[in-house]
């Protein structure tokens, strides 16, 4: 855990400054939509939910700060392994409660569906979080290509396994039973808000970050969104999730992103926004489903979220 | 006695002083290149970074101050006892480094945060167990102390069991998931340990 020899690039030479400047432009425009809300006008999706003070954060920091326990625990482990990772040829499986089920190539699943940017808040389990501009497709289209059944109440989604290629998945230390697994309810994976991320600033999803193609669900915690898909499974029943299975009493399966209930280990209060400095660490309020209560709080009427975290 | 053992007393100070004080220095750089160009020196969340460098390196001296006795046993080198105070007073100017960090940068002061991770965090418990046992023998650590504590002194210092336990299971509660370097840590403390208790046993069974 002692500090890895940082990135020699500064940030200037990899983000022009005209273009940084050109973000915040777009930033205040998204914001004066985001305003627009209040006069009865209607938001883009790609800007549900961000705040006049959301930055994006620098595409350095998105694609060299990542948990993918696959190429390592460390956070910058991915950015350094993720290059032994072969995307071409990338085969999806498709099983369980659909009429179209089978192997899939990659680029047929995604034929004809045009990539969207969406710019989202990511906020992860530790309390650190980021802006991101994705490229995505909404989920609700992939998933009905398969033609689900009524019985599909659950999509369940799995991670490559392929050791030689991914060196967390030979670590000895690793308790992780690989491949990972993460799941959604049919209706969480149907809100318009849940997509495919197939980029990210846009150009094609860096392998760190779960090239070709990974879940982004922007009010749950990170680990829900899982990356490098390879299965799809339509299920009756609700999954173990990898992180619930490693340790229920701190992971659940919703995931939602809570200020009031609390991580054991840690506050979930508020979240340390990326880039920090040294004197300050940038902290925030985090706010109920990471600021997308109003188009995601009805999934859950009803539901005691202390209990089902 | 070998080598460094024929050394001068002062002269084998001045090493440790040195090599005690290298990840500070070190950290030190880290930090001027950190205020230069931020993310530079400490990377993305360079407040973590500077906690866990800290926290990091309390623990191997901790572990070094544990392992004085067994390393003098096993590899006859008697000098290292005379060392065991400056060994176990750098260890503990780690520890106050690494909470401040904590309590200054990391929780910017804020009282309520502070009680309520030590009340519902067992890894924060932990920590700050080992830091209060550290505390302790810091404060005892001096040669009026020892006199006036008699043989109650030999007891209180024996805290240091305690405190290397509670520094440990501090980082084992703390990680999510297994990392080799938690495993290295923690075999280094069964290690230190089992020589220990080993070492009593077989001195009992003489006596």
């Amino acid at each position: 855990m002692l500090i890895r020899k940082p990135s020699d690039i500064p940030s200037s030479e990899i983000t022009s400054e005209e273009i940084y400047r050109q973000r915040r432009r777009f930033l205040g425009q998204s914001s004066a939509l985001i305003a627009g809300v209040g006069l009865g006008l209607p938001a883009p999706v790609s800007q549900a939910g961000l705040q006049q003070d959301d930055d994006i954060t620098p595409e350095e920091i998105v694609t060299q700060y990542n948990n993918f326990y696959e190429f390592g625990t460390d956070k910058s482990d991915p950015y350094a392994n993720a290059s032994a990772l072969t995307t071409d040829p990338w085969t999806v499986s498709v099983s369980g409660e659909a009429k179209k089920t089978g192997d899939f190539a990659f680029e047929d699943v995604i034929k004809g569906l045009t990539p969207e940017e969406r710019i989202y808040r990511f906020r992860c389990v530790e309390a650190w979080s980021m802006v991101v501009p994705w490229m995505g497709i909404p989920l609700k289209r992939i998933l009905e290509q398969f033609e689900p059944s009524g019985d599909a109440k659950y999509v369940v989604f799995k991670t490559l396994y392929r050791p030689e290629e991914m060196v967390g998945q030979r670590s000895f230390f690793s308790s992780i039973d690989w491949p990972y697994v993460e799941g959604l309810r049919m209706d969480e994976a149907y809100h318009p808000l849940s997509i495919m991320a197939v980029g990210l600033y846009g150009k094609s999803l860096p392998n760190q970050n779960g090239a070709p193609w990974r879940l982004m669900v922007p009010w749950k915690y990170g680990f829900k969104s899982i990356k490098s898909i390879v299965s799809i499974h339509f299920s009756k029943r609700q999954p173990v999730n990898t992180w619930q299975a490693l340790a229920a009493h701190e992971y659940g399966f919703y995931a939602n992103v809570n200020p009031a209930v609390d991580h054991p280990r840690w506050s979930q209060a508020s979240e340390r926004r990326l880039p920090s400095s040294i004197f300050d660490p940038n902290r925030r309020p985090t706010l109920p489903f990471n600021g997308y209560a109003e188009e995601v709080a009805g999934l859950y009427r009803g539901m005691d979220l202390r209990k089902f975290y | 006695m070998n080598g460094v053992g024929l050394l001068s007393a002062r002269r084998r100070k001045a090493i440790l002083w040195v090599a005690l004080s290298a990840p500070l220095l070190w950290l030190s750089i880290l930090v001027v290149r950190e205020l230069q160009q931020p993310n530079s020196g400490l990377g993305v969340e360079p407040t973590e970074a500077l906690l866990h460098y800290l926290g990091e390196w309390s623990l191997i001296l901790v572990l070094l101050a544990f392992s004085v006795s067994p390393l003098r046993r096993r590899l006859h080198w008697p000098w290292l006892g005379q060392h065991r105070r400056l060994i176990g007073l750098f260890a503990f100017a780690y520890v106050c480094l690494h909470v401040l960090t904590y309590a200054g940068l990391y929780i910017e002061f804020q009282l309520t945060e502070l009680l309520d991770d030590f009340v519902h965090r067992p890894y924060i418990t932990a920590g700050i167990g080992a830091f209060v046992v550290l505390l302790l023998m810091a404060l005892t650590s001096t040669r009026g102390w020892r006199r006036r504590l008699k043989q109650n002194w030999q007891r209180l210092h024996g805290l240091i069991y305690l405190a290397s336990f509670l520094a440990i299971v501090h980082l084992l509660w703390l990680r999510k998931d297994g990392g080799l370097a938690e495993a290295v840590y923690f075999l280094i403390f069964v290690g230190i340990m089992g020589e220990r208790i080993w070492f009593h046993w077989q001195s009992r069974r003489a006596a």
